[in-house]
């Protein structure tokens, strides 16, 4: 006598339902299939004609239905009662779908069945726990009425939430309910569903869930409450929601993933998934399992593939990601390292920084003339070429190519006022930046250079002029770098403990100390030189005040290391 | 986006139906066998003028994964293509020797066999070097793809044109039919590319690659466009604007998403770097049919000339499409 009952209820791909019905009639577990009315006589004779040779399976009156109305829930009382009423011995009726699936060979689920006869398997759970309903409606659907059909009339069906809600209408619940949702595929024992189908108020029920927003995840949920001894609140179906509020669906290579779930029916599966079909329809590779469901693996999977959808990764700018400002969550892929004048007043800091982090450092990457990649490299990591016009085009993009593409190595790189500045306010507000600045580095430069003066002076202004709208940039609130700005003659009061204190903060670098200096440009001669630089009408106040007696040179090498600090 | 400029954009889509259908009086039926079309099935829209070397291998491509139907405009080949397509029974081709130019690059003919044949289908728009990497794509057919979006209700599918190269000169090894061209072009460029938004149309416009770094150098605003959307659900009032760049309605452009996440997407392989490539830029330049004067196309002949090798050594050797999800060229989205 078989004991497990299907109710099927089928709108397309009726092959597979087909199919899945016979596995399941074959097996002694008598099927009763609903096919919507919306589907077309001829499709509706086919299966019929298909099923014609198996007596366990049984047709019942068919609905229209449509996809969050109280349609689907008489759809399932109807084949239910017929379930009950034509097959005595069903102990337990379980709900699928046509597009569903055993995993698990049927013995298994009888037995897992048998061994906990008064069990009923549905999910149901207290509105105010629930966080997966679409359109944040949650309590309001057992509140507010919904005749309208969400699907077709959407425009009717927000109005009138929008009227009721103002007018704060609000539908009494019939008493001795306590609104539950969950799954809509459930496993329920012969005296529950029985008790639900004949209760003497069941009339006054179905009419106040006829207007309940999708019925059909809050019916039986909501009345197996009051009947059930004992309820397992979880759906034997593996079913997963994306946030969309529409099931996944399974494909062949899901196939060792299904398997290792453990899961008795999993829904949906894609109707021209063949393996799937074949392999979990066939009961010879059946090996003997006792285990209980995992779905858990399954889950990992799907809620990976959702946080792709809602947060993407971080600093990835292409063709189906492009956030808008401020939404790209991580504005680049990774940390980096920006030096502002420190290889104008040294004189070989890019080889000695790249020593020190055992990393390689670019030159400045936004000179006018070609990026400086590091070892003057005509292209970098992916294929990213050191052309100016190129880089120029779209110089933030460049950057945040750069950063993606050498993901796991931080990059460094020069940065100055004789640069194309573009990109210096996109990566002020990108806290993946570390940007550290000597504002009046240029004129080290400039006062070693062989040139004329009022050329000089000229360029003096110019470059003062940028360094400072970078500088305003850098302070502004919006800018979320971490940032370090010294003035010259601030940063040669204490050289060594200022880089020092750049490397500390470099998320990665080596702890140690700094053993060994670079090598620093002869400043003798330079507050001459700045004088003049006034005596011109030109002020660099961006170097600060500059002793006129100049300051000591650094001593090189590692023996004497005066400029540690203890 | 105001009111007029919305209406605009609507004039212009019913003025590209309209030279659609002006356009299309210049082909001429070969071969049609479109009765044959079942409900919901997958199509394939090409235009091409002598590809019959890479037909067998674009075929046996797209069949395999799903394509029903493949419907063919022949620019008046002269190489067998249209002797050959004929012969196959899931092929419908036209024929015209009309300009290609004046067709805005064959996409009238396009449009119309699109508004005509496409209505209620997922067609599926690319040349004979394009070829479709989505996710999944070795385990599921384009059909799973669509069926997803469907029910999703998304309307169209995005795919950066990704061109390929081989390591060492591109004449150096000769493409034989039926091959693989990946077989040979297997290099691509992993990270260079620029993105701009599209306002007016709200696409995005993704330029860079292998081409842009060795041709475009100078003027990198002239590079050409590598943002596509080959897959659409049809309606018979879409039409696509340029090439298969942009499209109308703009919200079928909308391809990307705006708020940190990630939609789903493809990659279409470009094959056009094989050694047939120089005969056909020669051609090209003579012909003068092509887009800005053929501009790409004098670049190219210079270009080649010079230095005829892309390959460089942080060129990525291709693998699969998952590799392409990893380098961030593509996206699974939340299809999982």
């Amino acid at each position: 006598m078989s004991t497990l009952g299907f109710v099927m209820m089928c709108h397309t791909a009726f092959d597979r339902a087909a199919q899945v019905a016979r596995h399941w009639a074959e097996r002694d577990c008598p099927v009763v299939i609903h096919v919507d009315k919306r589907v077309g006589r001829a499709q509706f004779d086919w299966l019929k004609q298909e099923m014609s040779d198996l007596e366990n399976v049984k047709f019942s009156k068919r609905h229209k239905c449509e996809w969050g109305t109280w349609s689907l829930v008489a759809a399932s009382q109807t084949a239910s009662e017929l379930m009950l009423e034509a097959f005595p011995g069903v102990r337990h009726v379980y709900l699928a779908s046509g597009s569903c699936l055993p995993l698990r060979p049927v013995d298994e689920l009888r037995a897992y069945l048998a061994a906990r006869p008064m069990t009923d398997f549905i999910e149901s759970v207290t509105i105010r726990d629930v966080d997966w309903t679409i359109d944040g409606l949650n309590t309001e659907r057992f509140q507010l009425r919904f005749p309208f059909s969400w699907k077709r009339h959407r425009f009717l069906f927000d109005r009138y939430v929008e009227f009721q809600r103002r007018i704060g209408f609000k539908r009494k619940i019939p008493d001795g309910l306590a609104p539950h949702l969950g799954s809509q595929w459930w496993c329920l024992s012969r005296q529950t569903l029985s008790a639900i189908l004949q209760d003497p108020k069941r009339r006054e029920f179905d009419r106040y869930f006829k207007l309940v927003w999708i019925p059909d995840e809050s019916y039986w949920q909501t009345l197996v409450r009051n009947y059930s001894r004992n309820i397992e609140s979880r759906s034997l179906t593996l079913s997963k929601f994306d946030f969309q509020g529409k099931p996944h669906v399974f494909y062949d290579d899901h196939l060792h993933l299904l398997r290792r779930s453990d899961c008795f029916v999993a829904r949906k599966i894609w109707h021209r998934a063949d393996r799937l079909y074949q392999s979990f329809l066939d009961d010879s590779g059946a090996d003997v399992r006792r285990s209980e469901p995992t779905p858990g693996k399954i889950d990992r999977v799907f809620a990976k593939a959702l946080e792709r959808r809602t947060q993407g990764r971080a600093g990835l700018y292409m063709q189906s990601r492009y956030p808008n400002n401020e939404w790209e969550n991580g504005k680049t892929a990774a940390p980096y390292s920006v030096f502002q004048g420190f290889n104008d007043l040294f004189l070989d800091f890019e080889p000695w920084l790249s020593r020190r982090l055992g990393a390689s450092v670019h030159g400045n990457l936004f000179d006018l003339k070609r990026a400086r990649f590091a070892g003057d490299a005509e292209t970098y990591a992916g294929c990213l070429s050191a052309a100016p016009e190129l880089r120029d085009y779209n110089p933030e993009r460049f950057l945040t190519n750069l950063i993606w593409n050498t993901r796991g190595e931080r990059q460094v790189f020069m940065f100055g006022p004789q640069d194309n500045q573009r990109p210096g306010a996109f990566m002020a507000g990108d806290s993946n930046a570390q940007i550290s600045v000597i504002t009046g580095g240029w004129a080290v430069r400039l006062f070693t250079a062989n040139r004329n003066f009022s050329d000089i002076r000229t360029e003096a202004a110019r470059l003062q002029r940028r360094e400072v709208e970078f500088v305003n940039t850098l302070r502004h609130v919006r800018s979320r770098a971490e940032i370090r700005i010294w003035s010259l003659a601030e940063f040669l009061e204490e050289p060594m403990e200022n880089l020092q204190r750049i490397l500390d903060a470099m998320e990665g670098a080596q702890a140690s100390r700094l053993t060994e200096a670079p090598r620093m440009a002869d400043l003798s001669g330079l507050p001459k030189f700045l004088q003049n630089l006034k005596n011109q009408g030109m002020n660099p106040f961006a170097v600060g005040d500059f002793p006129q007696e100049g300051v000591a040179p650094l001593p090189a090498g590692a023996d004497n290391r005066p400029y540690l600090v203890r | 986006m105001k009111a007029v400029r919305r209406y605009g954009l609507r004039l212009e889509r019913k003025r590209f139906l309209v030279r659609a259908w002006r356009k299309s009086r210049g082909l001429e039926e070969i071969a049609n066998r479109t009765d044959a079309i079942r409900e919901r099935e997958l199509l394939c829209f090409v235009t091409l003028r002598n590809e019959r070397i890479r037909l067998p291998y674009f075929l046996k491509y797209y069949r395999e994964r799903g394509v029903s139907h493949f419907l063919f405009v022949d620019n008046d080949s002269g190489d067998g293509t249209r002797e050959y397509l004929m012969e196959q029974p899931d092929c419908s081709v036209w024929w015209t020797d009309e300009s290609y130019k004046r067709s805005r690059f064959g996409m009238d003919w396009i449009n119309r066999l699109l508004r005509l044949y496409g209505h209620d289908h997922w067609c599926l728009t690319v040349d004979p070097d394009e070829f479709l990497v989505y996710p999944f794509s070795d385990t599921r057919p384009i059909p799973a793809l669509t069926d997803w979006l469907q029910a999703s209700s998304i309307k169209s599918f995005g795919a950066m044109l990704l061109d390929m190269y081989p390591k060492g000169p591109i004449t150096a090894q000769p493409y034989a039919e039926g091959q693989n061209p990946f077989d040979i072009a297997c290099w691509f460029d992993a990270g260079n590319y620029s993105i701009e938004r599209n306002w007016e149309y709200g696409n995005l416009w993704i330029q860079g690659g292998p081409r842009a770094r060795a041709f475009f150098q100078d003027n990198p605003e002239r590079a050409p466009a590598l943002n596509k959307t080959p897959l659409v659900h049809w309606q018979k009032h879409y039409t696509y604007a340029s090439s298969t760049h942009m499209l109308l309605p703009r919200g079928l452009n909308l391809v990307y998403d705006e708020w940190g996440g990630e939609k789903a997407s493809g990659v279409l392989l470009h094959a056009k770097f094989l050694d047939t490539f120089t005969k056909k830029a020669a051609e090209e330049l003579e012909r003068r049919e092509h887009y800005a004067a053929s501009a790409e196309y004098k670049a190219y002949a210079e270009g080649l000339r010079e230095n005829p090798d892309f390959w460089t050594k942080w060129s990525e050797k291709y693998i699969n499409w998952r590799q392409l999800e990893i380098l961030g060229l593509m996206s699974k989205g939340n299809w999982a």
